[in-house]
């Protein structure tokens, strides 16, 4: 991991991160969120830029295993971090259970918010404080769907999370 | 988002001297609300301090059976920790009511207290507002203020302290600790917000370079006699029109100790504790609650938009007094006010 440690300066700094598994030495400007760099840097275009304040969901990845919302978050304050995104979920082509459970369920229409919805049911189901539908509903809250599709995400992630409590190995 | 350069420093010490060096420079930790401000041109720091490398994460429960809670702890760290959860509940349920589960994943404590206010004014840098540019008017007082404060303001600001977590640590009784060039100094919660008077910019107390180390909440034996009641626009993921921490002791069916402290009415967590004292010995009462609350609000003035807080401030903390008092405190999932 490098450290900036006294380092001053508004160019390029050199970080690491390890995006869906693979390393990545990059240089990033201090005012670059991890969301623009996913997007506009890497081609991650998977994770979406909603609203860009925080106040949507759709930029939703994990950060070392922990739901964030990219667009607040600076690239270069996560050096050294692992980040998570839509892409990275699946193994292969088996896609992880909360993606199946999302289709099975028919969990969204235009799809846009669902990368993040989908990356959010994940953090939320390691979390571990929801453990029903009216605490899936709270804890996702922070995940907007405009064309309202909450009642089949909310089926979808409940049955992802009991698949996980009955010994269905999640990846 | 203007651009900055970018700092990291290793200690305390060396983040408050950087602070302390630099008027354009400003701190970043979870970086949940400054980010957002800088995207708005509301902010613009010449220089963003990351103080994230410094260790003061951590959440424990000190000789003196106090609460202590680094700064850079999260909002989601303290909420579900178990020793909150079990000693501090209120604090916990408080700091569930706000934002979403994203946000406390990144937000920490010393950042929850130095947010700033959602005033659509000062959120706006095409409109006048004396918070974000003093002098230039406040565009809420005659303006958009449905959301704006009927306690504590002036003619220079109405804008309200956004904080759920904040008004439980009011009513918690919570010491700040803070550092600085000049050292380190304990700041009682009540005098670390302050109103905006005749400074509306300045949303505390601290001094230039400080910077906050740590939260400290007193041990209470309120067992479950203590409710955090949020009321807003919708029921999750929106801040407080007015919300209320409250906490009790009984002796019988006496008060032996009331504290309420208010959100969403005022420039920081309303608290009298004046009142307080004098309704120590009296019946715990609808009757009771309904006289306190009017004490509590006495002086409330309504500017226009906003003047509906003046019916609901009062039966707010009102409800919020009989929760505590039954024992009953708010769940922040089953939004049924009971």
């Amino acid at each position: 991991m490098t450290e900036h440690t006294g380092a001053s300066s508004s160019e390029g700094h050199a970080i690491t991160l390890a995006i869906n598994g693979i390393e990545r030495q990059l240089q990033v400007h201090p005012w670059t969120t991890l969301l623009d760099l996913l997007r506009e840097d890497l081609a991650l275009t998977g994770t979406k830029k909603g609203c860009d304040h925080g106040q949507c969901g759709a930029c939703t990845v994990l950060i070392d295993g922990v739901r964030i919302n990219s667009c607040l978050t600076l690239a270069v304050m996560k050096d050294g971090a692992e980040i998570t995104t839509v892409e990275g979920l699946a193994t292969g082509t088996d896609l992880h259970p909360v993606q199946e459970a999302f289709i099975e369920h028919d969990a969204f229409q235009c799809g846009y918010c669902t990368p993040g919805q989908i990356c959010s049911a994940v953090g939320l189901i390691k979390e571990g404080h929801a453990h029903n539908r009216e605490e899936i509903r709270e804890l996702m809250s922070g995940n907007i769907c405009r064309c309202g599709a909450y009642t089949n995400i909310v089926d979808a992630i409940e049955d992802a999370m009991a698949q996980q409590n009955a010994g269905v190995p999640a990846q | 988002m203007m651009r900055f350069s970018y700092q990291k420093p290793a200690s305390v010490s060396e983040a408050a001297g950087l602070l302390a060096a630099d008027p354009s420079a400003q701190i970043i930790a979870g970086g949940t609300n400054i980010v957002d401000l800088m995207k708005y041109d509301v902010t613009r720091p010449g220089t963003i301090i990351d103080i994230n490398a410094l260790e003061l994460t951590g959440i424990a429960v000190n000789t003196e059976g106090s609460l202590v809670l680094g700064a850079l702890a999260t909002n989601a760290e303290t909420a579900y920790h178990p020793d909150v959860v079990n000693g501090w509940p209120l604090l916990s349920s408080a700091i569930l009511a706000g934002a979403s589960a994203q946000l406390r994943n990144a937000a920490t404590n010393g950042g929850n207290l130095l947010q700033r206010t959602r005033c659509y004014y000062f959120y706006d840098p095409s409109t006048p507002c004396n918070k974000r540019r003093p002098g230039s008017g406040c565009g809420a007082l005659e303006g958009v203020n449905r959301i704006h404060a009927i306690l504590g303001e002036s003619e220079n600001c109405i804008a309200v302290h956004p904080s759920d977590m904040c008004i439980a640590l009011a009513a918690l009784d919570a010491v700040v600790t803070v550092e600085g060039p000049s050292g380190k100094r304990e700041i009682a919660f009540e005098d670390f917000h302050r109103l905006p008077g005749d400074i509306p910019e300045a949303d505390n107390n601290l001094q230039r370079g400080e910077i906050i180390t740590a939260i400290t909440v007193p041990t209470n034996d309120f067992g479950q006699h203590h409710t955090y009641l949020k009321l807003r626009d919708r029921q999750s993921y929106a801040f407080a029109l007015v919300s209320v921490a409250a906490a009790v002791k009984l002796d019988g069916d006496t008060l032996s100790e009331i504290r309420v402290a208010v959100g969403g009415v005022a420039h920081k967590p309303w608290r009298r504790k004046d009142v307080e004292a004098e309704f120590v010995g009296r019946p715990a009462t609808r009757a009771t609650f309904e006289a306190f609350a009017q004490a509590l609000t006495a002086g409330a003035t309504g500017h226009g938009q906003n003047d509906f807080k003046l019916e609901l401030a009062p039966r707010a903390i009102v409800r919020a007094l009989e929760q505590a008092a039954a024992g009953t405190p708010q769940s922040q999932t089953h939004k049924v006010i009971v």
